[in-house]
């Protein structure tokens, strides 16, 4: 501006120095969890939207079995997109507005970062402290530490296994036995290529089924401490052994396992060809089971069983090795943990697992009634209480970054976009510099 | 009127409610922003002073470099599209269909109102393959071709983004630059006309250097708007297979947000400003030049 006097234009610019020197003392002043600790007013849980499973269940107590503890804070849902929970609760715990109860920890580093900052509840001493430590299964808790860092900060509202749920009628029609070795599965797939079905039903656009085969081959041949080497860095992805597990998941896809546009077949597409039966198997956790015993299964929950993911010969891993995880778990916030709050806790642990089970759901609280499971819901229930060995899977150990590149990058392994060596050169670099 | 606007300190007056806000909400976001890009860290974990280590980074980060070639070439590509298609629009309403053009421009126009993400899963479906073919592939089916993965692969994906962009936009820049085209006088078109200018010619040396600012303006509207892209690719892609249909702004966020370091994603942020700035600045340049020639 010529016009302005020069006292303006100083004034101007002197206020301008002032704005960037408080933004600069702003920015490094920032930071650090948010305080405030009010009680809350209602028994607030913000969960993922594509959670469907836990709501009936804690509506259902809300109405039964903890009626009291509903009472004195009512129960009270709000939901978010998974894709975005993650950064809303970290903004959540910055500002020191965390609900009582919300669901977090999709990517256990995300997780384990919240547990760092202390916004936790420390559900050891607390279900102790309530009596009730004892009803959750042993196994759900170890496989929590295993993935958040060492401590039981979230509560395993799911508990699942994950393996290959088959169409036992599409097998005895083709004489084929439940596959026991790695070489046993890839003749069955090639059998039902050439009868014009779709071998394995895996989504691209997700990316995460993909990525499962892959790490669950890795532990069976390189035993179960495989992807916590890689965690710790003691081993990297692209070490030979490593490569030569990527090679032989991209191989399934050269072959036309996978069928044709794996890359764009999302979650429900997928779940599609295996309930309507033009694929034969489906590699899936537990969670299916919702869909396997409901009315849109074609095939019929009678026509479908589930076999664990074969052994590869010679691999220092064994079939008796499930993978499996507490889906998206939920957590308790350490700054709103009042009174009424502890108490619904403590109803929670004791009824949980028992109204889960009534409504068809296997989850990692503690059971004492026998339900009528439909005859595959029994045999995963069984198979979890017989498990001696967990191991987890392919992002389980990784930062943001690499999860992300991990699972938009499978379908391009799998269509030989890229090579074994890419895929895994860049998946490592993501974990090297996240 | 003329003693409280001549009066400077009621200038003053006047503008500083509007000038704090503006203030508050565009600047001081955008300082505390650049002054972020001295740090590293989130509002969960906290901030570390790193120096330049977020520049040394950005220069040597392929991630980036990769998502800012797509930018260019999204925006050129599709502000090359916007504009000659919009131009082209412009001139059928203006000599083909004069009176009848209130239809058609609505019609085109039509799609400029449609929520971005309702137009990509619109998209989504048309150019679907799995688990069934979509229009695109069951036409390609029937013509003999075969079905193709569109959105599996990243340079079938760049075309279908380009499509929908353009598709969606096109309607705007023709009516922007019908507008323009209007101020066109008659009488220059009349004498032209009966000195023997036709079709081509007449476009080429009449109507464009007359309807050349509103030109100019269009450019400018566009490259803005393209360099920016964000949600419609958020949509339809997600970033696409691997991070192949990744721009500039979808890797920001990602690092920002999904990656938690609020440090590089503002140093990232600092690029794309840049980036407008130098766009911005050369096409002033040479829209200046012009005028004063």
């Amino acid at each position: 501006m010529s016009t302005a006097s020069p006292r303006l234009r100083k004034a101007l610019l002197g206020s301008f120095a002032i704005i960037g020197a408080t933004a600069f003392t702003l920015v490094g002043c920032s930071g650090g969890g948010g305080g405030g600790t009010s009680a809350p007013e209602s028994f607030e849980f913000l969960k993922n939207s594509e959670n469907t499973t836990t709501q009936p269940v804690l509506d259902a107590l809300a109405s039964g079995a903890c009626a009291t503890q509903n009472e004195a804070l009512p129960l009270e849902f709000s939901s978010m997109p998974q894709a975005e929970l993650d950064s809303q609760i970290q903004l959540l715990a910055s500002q020191g507005g965390l609900p009582p109860v919300f669901s977090a920890g999709g990517n256990p580093a995300e997780g384990a970062k919240l547990a760092d900052a202390d916004v936790l509840v420390d559900f050891d001493s607390a279900l102790t402290d309530l009596g009730v430590r004892d009803k959750i299964a042993p196994g759900a808790v170890s496989t929590i530490e295993k993935l958040y860092g060492g401590g039981f900060n979230f509560l395993p509202f799911q508990y699942n296994i994950e393996g290959i749920w088959y169409n036992t009628q599409i097998f005895e029609e083709n004489g084929w036995e439940v596959p026991e070795t790695w070489d046993e599965l890839l003749t069955i797939a090639d059998e039902a290529k050439a009868a014009g079905l779709t071998p394995l039903s895996a989504s691209g656009e997700q990316g995460w089924p993909i990525t499962r085969l892959l790490s669950t081959y890795i532990f069976r041949t390189l035993g179960p401490d495989a992807m916590q080497k890689v965690a710790d860095g003691e081993a990297k992805l692209t070490d030979p052994e490593y490569v030569e597990a990527a090679a032989a998941i991209a191989d399934l896809g050269a072959k036309g396992y996978f069928g044709d546009n794996v890359t764009s077949l999302d979650i429900d597409g997928s779940y599609n060809l295996f309930l309507t039966g033009q694929s034969p198997m489906i590699y899936m956790g537990s969670w299916i089971l919702g869909n396997i015993n409901s009315e849109d299964n074609q095939v019929g929950a009678e026509n479908m069983s589930f076999f664990p993911f074969p052994a590869v010969e010679g691999g220092a891993g064994s079939i008796d090795q499930y993978p499996s995880n507490v889906g998206l778990p939920a957590t308790f916030s350490k700054a709103a943990y009042s009174d009424d709050v502890s108490s619904w806790l403590g109803c929670i642990a004791e009824n949980y697992g028992n109204e889960a089970l009534e409504q068809g759901q296997i989850t990692g609280f503690v059971t004492d009634v026998d339900a009528d499971l439909p005859e595959i819901s029994q045999k995963v229930a069984d198979t979890i209480a017989e498990s001696t060995d967990s191991v987890l899977w392919f992002e389980a150990l990784f930062p943001a970054k690499a999860s992300q590149i991990s699972s938009t990058s499978a379908a391009l392994l799998v269509t030989g976009q890229l090579t074994p060596e890419q895929f895994m050169t860049t998946v490592q670099d993501a974990i090297d510099n996240p | 009127m003329k003693a409280v606007l001549g009066d400077r300190k009621a200038i003053i007056l006047l503008l500083t409610p509007a000038l704090l806000v503006y203030t508050l909400i565009m600047l001081a976001p955008v300082l505390w922003s650049l002054g972020l890009t001295f740090f590293t860290g989130n509002p969960l974990m906290g901030f570390e002073f790193n120096g330049i280590d977020n520049f040394t980074r950005l220069f040597s980060d392929a991630a980036v470099w990769d998502a800012f070639w797509f930018t260019v070439r999204y925006a050129v590509l599709v502000t090359l599209l916007q504009v000659v298609l919009g131009y082209g629009l412009a001139l059928l309403y203006n000599f083909v269909l004069r009176k009848s053009s209130v239809v058609v421009r609505t019609l085109v126009f039509f799609p400029v109102v449609l929520p971005t993400v309702a137009v990509s899963l619109l998209y989504q479906k048309v150019f679907q393959s799995a688990p069934e073919d979509g229009l695109v592939n069951e036409l390609l089916v029937n013509v003999g071709l075969g079905s193709v993965d569109w959105l599996g692969a990243g340079g079938t994906a760049f075309v279908v983004i380009v499509i929908m962009d353009v598709w969606r936009s096109v309607g705007f820049y023709g009516i922007l630059i019908f507008s323009g085209l209007l101020d066109i006088p008659d009488e220059v078109i009349e004498s032209s006309r009966l000195d023997g200018a036709s079709g081509f010619r007449l476009i080429r040396h009449i109507i464009i250097p007359m309807s050349l600012p509103i030109l100019f303006a269009s450019i400018i509207f566009s490259i803005n708007g393209t360099i920016k892209v964000f949600d419609s690719v958020f949509a339809l892609t997600g970033g696409g297979p691997g991070s192949s249909t990744t721009p500039l702004t979808l890797y920001m966020y990602r690092t920002a947000f999904q990656y938690s370091d609020y440090g590089y994603g503002s140093t990232i942020a600092l690029l794309l400003t840049m980036m407008c700035l130098v766009v911005t600045l050369f096409i002033f340049r040479s829209s200046r030049r012009d005028v004063t020639a």
